[in-house]
């Protein structure tokens, strides 16, 4: 990178300006600071500055009462480490984004070689199979909620009519089913994107490749572990990690439909800070709750780049 | 003789097989990603008595169906409020998003800078900070601008959602436009900027339609920062508005909210499923050719 710029730079500078009558509209230079420019001050403005108030806050007694700044140092964090629920958001927000991630990528993957497969009617499952994620999550999330309402769930009246059951599972009202409903209503509606996402990837396998396989004899599973699995790696990768980053720093599934509860036993980290930091007024310990998504947000950025980078030299 | 013919049934078969297994699977497929919206469209026109009984089948009318609460959802709620917020947000955060992404992907994608690289990345890493570590601070910003409890709170915060993403997809677009497509143009006379908007611009167009769809979609599912911004109700979004406004208490219009889950939900997918494989070939040309 060093090496090509020491080399360019000179030969381009005289260039231009030797160039008769060069407009500011000509110069490349000048072009790309002017066009990038915007986008950059809007994000260091909307993004840079809020993340570094973030950080202020965490270290701050602001509350939504009283929005002065009074810089308290580590009470913040030490209050929310010795509040149990903080530990409960943590394990939960963990489990949450590990059961979700390993579902998305299988059910991804299956999802993938189905919708590049050709048959009739291929349009119209297409359009179905992407409802879950295009629909607004708060939305889609209310459909779930009375699918697995206490009493009128359509799940229970057909495990019951299959002897099933007995009495209702009240679903959303038991720690063990309700973090159950959760994972698996985030697996629903982040699957059609892991699929897309891997899609890509298929289509970009070349055809040639394939078709030696066949020629070999391969069969449909061999092909499928040999071949595909193995060049499809870093795409799969990347739906995984995109399945991770946006679980683990989402709310929405837990907060429409069980509100973190019962008793804390889906609550996570982000629906956490909102209730601490918006609903409970204390602006500080929301951002102190807050920032420990970063560094476990900054690893799987990394991850996922590194399967990129893969992803271009393969 | 007959080996062939054993052989050429034995492949007959395995094609049929093939056949079966691939219908079966993309109907199972779509059926456990459309159930809940083919039951909530079959909800929203049941009678009371017919959806608050347990005993009924969820699955069929046991009573006959009901317009009332859909009429109702229409009429008495300020759900058409919400959808022409979303309207309103959706197309005010496009255009925005159009005006900055578009300028960054030519010079990301064209005007070889040794820092294009670089910074293409640190661009696509703004699209991985999520809401949840922002939207404490953001909310404190948008009371300083006054603009908590109006549409431009939402306005002016969403393109930091759909700006990278945006890049990122258009950088794909661009560098898959030849770079005599704009050689030419300035050989015609035109200056750099005039052959972007003369030549690539209408070349790019495919691209263009895709980061409508996609920001669109993005706006509109959107439900961390709507619902910190904005608590007054003629100011809600769809995401927001249907869920908090729509339950009154403990009391749930049931019928009203599946009618609007999948009012809501028929024509964004629809939309989506249009321009799916350009954010396919999209997605990959920006990952492999960055």
């Amino acid at each position: 990178m060093t090496d090509a710029r020491t080399e360019t730079e000179p030969v381009a500078v005289p260039g231009e300006a030797a160039r008769p009558k060069v407009g500011l509209a000509d110069r490349d230079g000048f072009l790309a600071w002017a066009m990038l420019l915007p986008s950059v001050v809007y994000i260091a403005a909307l993004v840079g500055v809020p993340f570094l108030l973030a950080v202020a806050f965490a270290f701050s007694d602001v509350t939504t009462g009283d929005p002065s700044f009074d810089f308290v140092g580590f009470r913040n964090f030490t209050a929310v480490f010795d509040d149990g629920v903080f530990w409960r958001a943590l394990r939960n927000t963990l489990v949450f984004t590990l059961a979700s991630m390993a579902l998305i990528v299988v059910f991804g993957k299956i999802l993938a070689n189905i919708l590049v497969a050709e048959f009739r009617g291929k349009w119209f499952v297409r359009f179905l199979v992407l409802l879950p994620w295009t629909t607004p999550v708060s939305l889609s999330t209310i459909s779930w909620l009375w699918f697995l309402d206490s009493i009128y769930s359509p799940v229970d009246w057909v495990l019951r009519h299959l002897g099933l059951i007995d009495g209702n599972v009240v679903w959303l009202g038991r720690p063990g089913t309700a973090m159950a409903s959760v994972i698996a209503v985030q697996t629903w509606r982040l699957t059609p994107l892991a699929a897309v996402i891997v899609m890509a990837g298929l289509v970009a396998i070349p055809r040639d490749v394939d078709e030696a396989a066949r020629i070999d004899g391969a069969g449909f599973w061999r092909r499928m572990f040999e071949v595909t699995i193995p060049l499809t790696l870093p795409v799969i990768a990347v739906a995984g990690l995109f399945g991770a980053i946006m679980t683990f720093t989402d709310m929405t599934v837990p907060f429409v439909l069980t509100r973190g509860g019962p008793t804390h036993s889906t609550d996570v980290l982000a629906s956490w800070a909102y209730f601490r930091g918006i609903e409970g007024g204390d602006v500080g310990q929301g951002a102190a709750i807050a920032l420990f998504l970063f560094p476990l947000l900054l690893a799987g950025a990394v991850a996922i780049l590194r399967a990129v980078r893969r992803l271009e030299a393969g | 003789m007959s080996e062939v013919a054993a052989l050429r049934r034995k492949y007959a078969r395995r094609h049929v097989a093939a056949r079966v297994g691939v219908y079966g699977s993309a109907v199972l497929a779509a059926l456990v990603c459309a159930l809940p919206f083919l039951w909530s469209a079959v909800s929203a026109f049941k009678q009371n008595q017919d959806l608050y009984n347990p005993e009924s089948n969820p699955f069929y009318f046991n009573k006959p169906a009901t317009p009332d609460h859909v009429k109702f959802l229409f009429r008495d709620t300020p759900f058409l409020t919400f959808v022409g917020n979303t309207l309103i947000v959706g197309a005010a955060v496009v255009a925005i998003t159009l005006a900055l992404a578009l300028p960054a992907a030519y010079s990301l994608a064209r005007l070889d800078r040794p820092w294009g690289t670089p910074m293409g990345i640190a661009i696509f890493m703004v699209y991985l900070v999520p809401p949840s570590l922002l939207f404490l601070s953001l909310t404190r910003v948008v009371v300083w601008l006054r603009l908590e409890d109006t549409l431009w709170s939402m306005i002016v915060v969403y393109p930091t959602i759909t700006v990278p993403v945006s890049v990122w997809l258009l950088i794909g677009f661009l560098k898959a436009v030849p770079k005599d497509v704009e050689e030419q143009a300035m050989v015609d006379g035109h200056s750099r900027l005039g052959a972007f908007f003369r030549a690539v611009l209408p070349l790019v167009f495919p691209g263009v339609v895709a980061v409508v769809v996609f920001s669109f979609t993005l706006t509109a599912s959107e439900f961390v920062y709507a619902l910190a911004f904005v608590s007054a109700s003629p100011e809600m979004v769809v995401s927001t508005g249907v869920p908090t406004q729509l339950v009154r208490g403990d009391v749930f219009f049931w019928q009203s909210l599946q009618a609007a889950t999948v009012v809501t939900a028929v024509p964004i997918a629809f939309l989506f499923n249009l321009f799916l494989d350009r954010f396919v070939t999209g997605f990959t040309m920006g990952a492999v050719k960055t």
